[in-house]
């Protein structure tokens, strides 16, 4: 039996792009449509050997099968006795998924923090101190006459960003490619600096100071030194030309500006640019947020607690202060006593002073896949992959939410993050009674 | 289900005429019945007011820019958090509080039913999200339509009822409840970094012009049948001299007014309602607009009192969000939203030391004091636009007393205090014009026949006061008032109680109304199959994804209307 | 030679993690360096030689490429992932978020008996031989 389930929401990266033909043959997802290379691979990819079907707890250093039940009470009893316990991850995952781990963080007196720590914070600290002159992407497709990647290689990370939202894309009053320019700003020349009509390569971690150059030349006023950050000045004049000349300019920014030198504080000079434009222009900035309801996390998160990310609940109530509440801290400080890890690696991408303390602690990881944290854990939940085989709401980069579908079955027993989540909720409730 | 009497308490139910009688009230299964059985519980409301449950036509309080306001004001909350307890989950204020702590505060004051105002159609999945999320109260959203692309085309184009059924097709897709328009062609305007100062003036490409885009939703609005008359925030907000406009915007559409029905509900007229020439002769455009409406049956409005206060302004209203930047440098978000519309996001503290801020605070309160008939007047701060939600108890006092006023007035900007009419005015209104301002009017306005009254049949919500109705003095007693109002004796919803003494004790989830608009089969797929191609060229997402399912609400009240056509 | 490292996604490091953090094509993926060939000529190393990259946090062999997205003489890149993270500065300067781009390292080539760790040596490592 054959059917092809049309406009699926793509649970890969921040685009969420929700012209997906799925064609489903006996169950099984046996072609996929419109589809990038990356999407394509999590749909061919999904339920390889990686797979995890069966729950595991890890007895004397070895991993033994168990049911659902067995490792849920066993999750849920470390993290009741836990004293500061950890929730992260979150950004794969439904924002319905979420807001269960907020209501477990604040049950366990514990942590939530999402991957926005370690990715996007910095752009949202930048947000609480000079605010954000944003749109959806739909304003870029139909108004933008200059676009605009900074520290960004979409091409590589977003593969159908320009296709869909920028530079190729068709929109009311652009319809075609000649009447936008594209500008890509980066220490290297990337895959979307190729297809760029200008290119500026600027030094490792001078981002900073070549944005404050900006923002000085976009207020007409004149910079002295002949170079700055490696880049002449007059390029930077002539960009800020481009800048105030457009009719309709966007400012996409990647991780190259949150995680090089000076973290927010590079948000803060691009924000500012982008607000002093106003003056002259309609100009606006977007991050490229990078998972595919990693916004969504910040969303839920923050309409629950009034923060986006890294909320305390250890007083009864949330707590917000990035530096101190973040993850990163508080595995490098070792504060946290038991983790449980919804959806993410961070054995593998955390350095290695935070990764000594995680295989410290008892660490619960609820993945439909094997990884290196699933191998540093003591208990670990398989569950049915959201986008897939649950269906779930998420949230575009720009704030645009969707619902995505259950296509397939998941295999046999495999429970949704949601469900997962809340067995773990009811049961650390009745054990703090 | 269970069975209260809530007996001996001093009644206010302007919809059924009854004004401070001493009579019981009877509920059983979540509604208002004639009579219970002898095991009902039974509240003493003895010295006490009792008025059905407070029903907030025009809060901001779920969907995108709210939420964008919390993430860009940690601040806001760092000071006013509430700790978990049993039944309540735990949050933050101060003026963008978290949703559960939205639903609880309102609770607390003895409100059960909170609109929010204005949800961008794309992003409306996220305010039902969030309306999830607020416990306890009803609630449900206004999608915004004034600056929406299909709807200047269709009007340039004359199509009034394919049009008619866009909007009968977009309030179910997105689940909304009536027709919101911000700022009319402006916001698009903005989209270009532009504006509109003029209801003649045209929108770039599209061509129409504020006052036919509200002309022709007006009509809209009374081919569908729709239960709430279209809900404006005029052009030219926040500028001096605006109150010409909203005087001309009201007019616009007075001829639209059918069967002798308000045509227009004009939101947070406070805003709208300034006089002079500049900020250093602002003055208040109060009288003028009230000279209006008490000419007029076709218009009512609601306030958008200032409160005095640090608050966060957020508006769909674009452009005045920049202009609003530009004046105090604050901390500024905007977001644009293709095809529809826009949204700003601005921290403001209203001074009263501050001349524009003290002739503001003035405007609001004359407005409600001017206008004759209570029926036209909704109490709103437009929160948290004018202030907190919280600090609806201050404007109650304000209107009740004019000591209370004076107590301000003497605090405010002294050339305010010359330039206003307000010192002069001796106007208290009464507990039954409150509780038409706060429930009566508001339930009537939005069409909901089952709220802000105590008959039998209504919903079963109810505030009881602790105010001693006939040894009170409100306008000596301000004090009291104030503190009755801050918390109920008991706050009832659905037949539950659910607040006693400002503490929360039990929780509920609250249902989401909807308008389920019916128009004719044939007219409907004509134009969905014109809208198709157009949809998929304006938006980046499939019109099948934009459509939002009922089950997603969770707890959905589905309210059909059919239309004309 | 004294370098600036950066790390980062590219398209293989994303398309080969949906295939599996223990599998060959991630390992193949991600346990390389990419290089300007003009530091390459300079450093004497050819496409696919072991390397070591090395900064004040630890060292790593990874498997030199020649990048495709030169010229940035002077920066070299490591996708996110494992091996990025044994050497990355995790100072966060109060913000929450490691250094995982502009970190100042070294490179040289490795020596014949030098191996490319698997994902779980990594760990190993990491544990201190747990």
């Amino acid at each position: 039996m054959e059917k092809i389930i049309n406009n699926v929401v793509c649970t890969v990266c921040g685009c969420c792009c929700d012209d997906l033909e799925v064609k489903i043959k006996d169950g099984k997802i046996v072609e996929v449509k419109n589809a990038c290379a990356v999407s394509l691979s999590k749909f061919q990819n999904y339920n390889g050997k990686e797979r995890i079907v069966k729950p595991l707890i890890k007895e004397n250093g070895e991993f033994k099968e168990c049911d659902l039940k067995e490792a849920i009470e066993k999750a849920s009893k470390i993290l009741a006795e836990a004293k500061y316990p950890l929730i992260y991850g979150l950004s794969l995952t439904s924002t319905e998924a979420i807001g269960k781990a907020v209501e477990l963080a604040e049950a366990l007196g514990g942590v939530i923090d999402n991957t926005t720590s370690v990715c996007h914070g910095p752009s949202l600290i930048g947000v609480h101190d000079i605010g954000s002159v944003t749109c959806t992407l739909g304003e870029v497709k139909n108004r933008a006459d200059l676009i605009i990647y900074w520290a960004s290689n979409p091409v590589f990370s977003h593969p159908r960003h320009l296709a869909r939202y920028t530079v190729f894309s068709k929109g009311k009053f652009r319809k075609e490619r000649r009447e936008r320019k594209l500008v890509v700003v980066d220490v290297r020349k990337t895959a979307t600096a190729k297809l760029a009509d200008m290119f500026i390569q600027v030094a490792p971690n001078q981002d900073y100071e070549l944005l404050s150059a900006l923002r000085m030349a976009v207020k007409g006023e004149e910079i002295y030194l002949n170079e700055v950050a490696g880049v002449p000045t007059s390029k930077i004049e002539e960009l800020a030309d481009l800048m105030i000349s457009c009719e309709f300019g966007i400012l996409f920014f990647g991780l190259g500006l949150t995680m090089s030198l000076g973290k927010s504080r590079n948000i803060d000079a691009a924000l500012s640019l982008v607000r002093d434009l106003n003056e002259r222009t309609k100009f606006l900035i977007m991050p490229m947020r990078g998972h595919y309801n990693v916004t969504g996390a910040n969303e839920v998160i923050a309409w629950q607690t009034g923060y986006p990310f890294a909320v305390d609940f250890s007083q009864g109530y949330p707590r917000y202060n990035p530096g101190e509440t973040t993850t990163i801290e508080l595995l490098t400080r070792g504060e946290c006593d038991a983790a449980l890890i919804v959806g993410s690696d961070p054995a593998a991408h955390f350095p290695v002073s935070a990764v000594k303390h995680l295989m410290k602690i008892p660490v619960i990881t609820i993945d439909p896949h094997k990884n290196a944290t699933t191998l540093i854990s003591t208990v670990v939940i398989p569950t049915a992959i959201t986008g897939i085989e649950a269906g779930g709401t998420v949230y575009r980069m720009d704030g645009v939410p969707l619902e995505c579908k259950k296509l397939v079955e998941p295999p046999l027993g495999l429970k949704s993050d949601e469900e997962i989540i809340t067995e773990i909720l009811v049961n650390v409730k009745k054990l703090k009674e | 289900m269970s069975e209260i009497l809530i007996k001996n308490g001093f009644v206010f139910d302007p919809l059924n005429n009854i004004n401070g009688e001493k009579m019981d009230i009877f509920i059983k299964d979540g509604k208002i019945v004639d009579k219970v059985s002898s095991k009902a519980k039974v509240i003493d409301a003895s010295n006490m007011v009792v008025m059905p449950g407070g029903v907030d036509i025009h809060s901001h309080i779920a969907g995108s820019k709210v939420n964008a306001g919390r993430i860009l004001r940690p601040e806001d909350h760092v000071k006013d958090f509430e700790v978990k307890t049993k039944v309540t989950r735990s949050g933050v204020g101060y003026s963008v509080p978290s949703t559960f702590t939205t639903g609880y505060r309102y609770a607390k004051m003895g409100y059960t039913t909170v609109f929010e105002p204005a949800t961008p159609p794309l992003k409306t999945r996220h305010t039902h999200e969030e309306l999830r999320d607020i416990p306890i109260i009803d609630k449900g959203c206004f999608p915004l339509l004034g600056n929406n692309w299909f709807i200047m085309e269709y009007l340039k184009e004359n199509k009034l009822e394919e049009c008619a059924a866009y909007v009968s097709w977009l309030l179910n897709a997105i689940k909304g409840y009536a027709i919101k328009i911000v700022n009319p062609g402006g916001t698009e305007a903005w989209g270009w970094g532009k504006g509109i100062s003029h209801l003649d003036e045209e929108v770039p490409y599209f061509n129409v012009t504020p006052k036919e885009i509200v002309r022709w939703l007006c009509k809209i609005n009374n081919i569908l049948n729709l239960p709430h008359p279209i809900h404006v925030h005029t052009n030219n907000l926040g500028k001096p001299g605006n109150y010409v406009t909203t005087i001309e915007t009201m007019d616009a559409v007075k001829d639209l007014s059918k069967d002798g029905k308000v045509s227009i509900h004009v939101t947070h007229v406070q805003f709208n309602g300034f006089a002079g020439t500049s900020w250093l002769n602002l003055a208040s455009g109060a009288p003028e607009i009230a000279n209006y409406i008490n000419k007029n049956t076709h218009v009512e409005i609601d306030i958008g009192q200032v409160t005095f206060s640090d608050t966060t302004t957020m508006t769909a209203d674009g452009p005045f969000q920049y202009i609003l930047y530009l004046l105090s440098r604050e901390k500024w978000v905007n977001a644009d939203v293709e095809a529809e519309t826009g949204a700003g996001v601005v921290p403001f503290r209203y001074k009263k030391s501050n001349y524009v801020n003290a002739i503001q605070w003035g405007i609001g309160l004359e407005l409600a004091l001017l206008i004759k008939d209570p029926w036209k007047i909704h109490m709103t701060t437009d929160h948290p636009n004018g202030g907190p939600f919280t600090h609806y108890p201050k404007v109650i006092a304000w209107l009740m007393s004019r000591k209370a006023r004076e107590k301000t007035l003497n605090k405010i900007n002294k050339n305010a205090k010359r330039r206003l009419d307000l010192p002069g005015i001796d106007r208290e209104y009464t507990l039954y014009e409150i509780a038409i301002i706060t429930r009566a009017a508001t339930a009537k306005s939005l069409g909901l026949k089952n709220k802000g009254h105590l008959g039998v049949g209504a919903d079963a919500d109810v505030a009881i006061y602790n105010l001693n109705y006939k040894s009170l003095d409100p306008s000596k007693d301000y004090k009291l008032i104030k503190k009755a109002f801050k918390q109920t004796a008991y706050t009832i919803k659905d037949g539950e109680i659910v607040a006693k003494n400002g503490e929360i004790v039990s929780s509920s989830k609250g249902k989401i109304y909807w308008v389920n608009s019916k128009v004719a089969e044939d007219i409907q797929k004509s134009m969905l199959n014109n809208l198709k191609m157009k949809f998929e060229e304006y938006y980046t997402v499939k019109m099948e994804n934009y459509i939002i399912n009922e089950s997603y609400l969770h707890n959905s009240f589905m309210l059909n209307v059919q239309s004309e056509v | 030679m004294k370098v600036k490292l950066i790390t980062g996604r590219t398209l293989q490091q994303g398309a080969s993690k949906e295939a599996g953090k223990l599998s060959e094509e991630y390992f193949n993926n991600v346990a390389i360096c990419e290089l300007d060939p003009s530091d390459m000529e300079a450093l004497n190393i050819s496409p696919g030689q072991n390397i070591i990259v090395k900064t004040k946090f630890g060292e790593v062999v990874l498997k030199a490429v020649k990048s495709a997205q030169a010229p940035h003489k002077g920066i070299v890149f490591i996708p996110y992932g494992p091996w990025a993270n044994l050497i990355m500065d995790p100072e966060t300067h109060g913000s929450g978020m490691p250094s995982f781009k502009g970190i100042e390292a070294e490179v040289f080539p490795a020596k014949k008996e030098d191996k490319i760790l698997t994902l779980k040596e990594v760990l190993e490592k990491i544990s201190g031989g747990k």
